[in-house]
């Protein structure tokens, strides 16, 4: 130990990957019985207020609702979240969706003001990985940050303002 | 207010699972501090929601918004009787 101080100060930022090219990671955990809960008191105001239709069909079963995977994509919704950093109002949920690739893979599809956030902060493109074990659903989202004053403007995972929609189908 | 706030802690009693006795909470009180996780304050807009035949707009979602039972009751008071000019 040198002795100095360790204390909250300027905020720190990884190096840059190559001129104003950063990379932003978000992580979140979730326990999966809170969700089940969740289900089961709110029930479709739970689903329908915080998944888009396309997440709720990635996350039924034979028997209903799959807790888990649910859960896990809460907890992605959460990670992005933390990625954006948004200033105080928060982008509603169904915003950042969790899009099932055909090879089973997920990915992210920001609408509405969650793209207009990732576009303000300069976040183009965003890889997620979901996980659940004994009880817990994590999901980890990591984004690659360009500079908004000097980035590139392409951003494949936003769909452009015009495109919110109050759910997304497909 | 008061009937409000009593409903809205009747909520958070139920849907908040705080790690101590939500019953004793202070108006003011800081929910996040006492341990209201993110999903949490989820559950319970949207019991309030349901509470109160109301729908919490985008601008609404906010921290501080949750922050304690007199700002959602604060929050909660304004969806049920919008001004006027709204």
């Amino acid at each position: 130990m040198s002795g100095e101080a360790v204390g909250v100060g300027a905020m720190v930022e990884p190096p840059a990957l190559a001129d104003g090219l950063t990379v932003r990671v978000g992580v979140d955990l979730m326990a999966i019985d809170d969700v089940r809960d969740a289900v089961d008191r709110l029930g479709e105001r739970y689903l329908t207020r915080l998944f888009t239709r396309h997440e709720q069909a990635c996350c039924q079963g034979p028997d209903g609702v799959v807790a888990e995977s649910l859960a896990a994509r809460f907890a992605a919704k959460e990670a992005v979240l933390k990625l954006l950093r948004p200033p105080e109002v928060r982008p509603h949920w169904r915003d950042i969706e969790v899009r099932r690739n055909a090879d089973g893979s997920c990915g992210v599809r920001l609408h509405g003001d969650a793209a207009d956030l990732a576009a303000e902060r300069g976040v183009t493109h965003i890889g997620l990985s979901l996980s659940h074990e004994a009880g817990l659903a994590v999901a980890v989202a990591a984004g690659t940050c360009w500079d908004p004053e000097a980035g590139p403007p392409s951003s494949p995972c936003h769909d452009r303002r015009g495109d919110r929609t109050e759910d997304h189908h497909g | 207010m008061d009937e409000i706030n009593e409903r809205v802690r009747a909520v958070v009693v139920a849907h908040a699972r705080l790690p101590v006795e939500a019953a004793g909470l202070g108006d003011d009180d800081d929910l996040f501090a006492a341990g209201m996780t993110s999903h949490a304050s989820v559950n319970v807009m949207l019991a309030l929601e349901e509470a109160f035949d109301v729908e919490f707009p985008n601008a609404a979602l906010r921290k501080s918004t949750f922050q304690s039972i007199a700002a959602m009751a604060h929050a909660v008071d304004v969806l049920v009787e919008p001004s006027p000019s709204a």
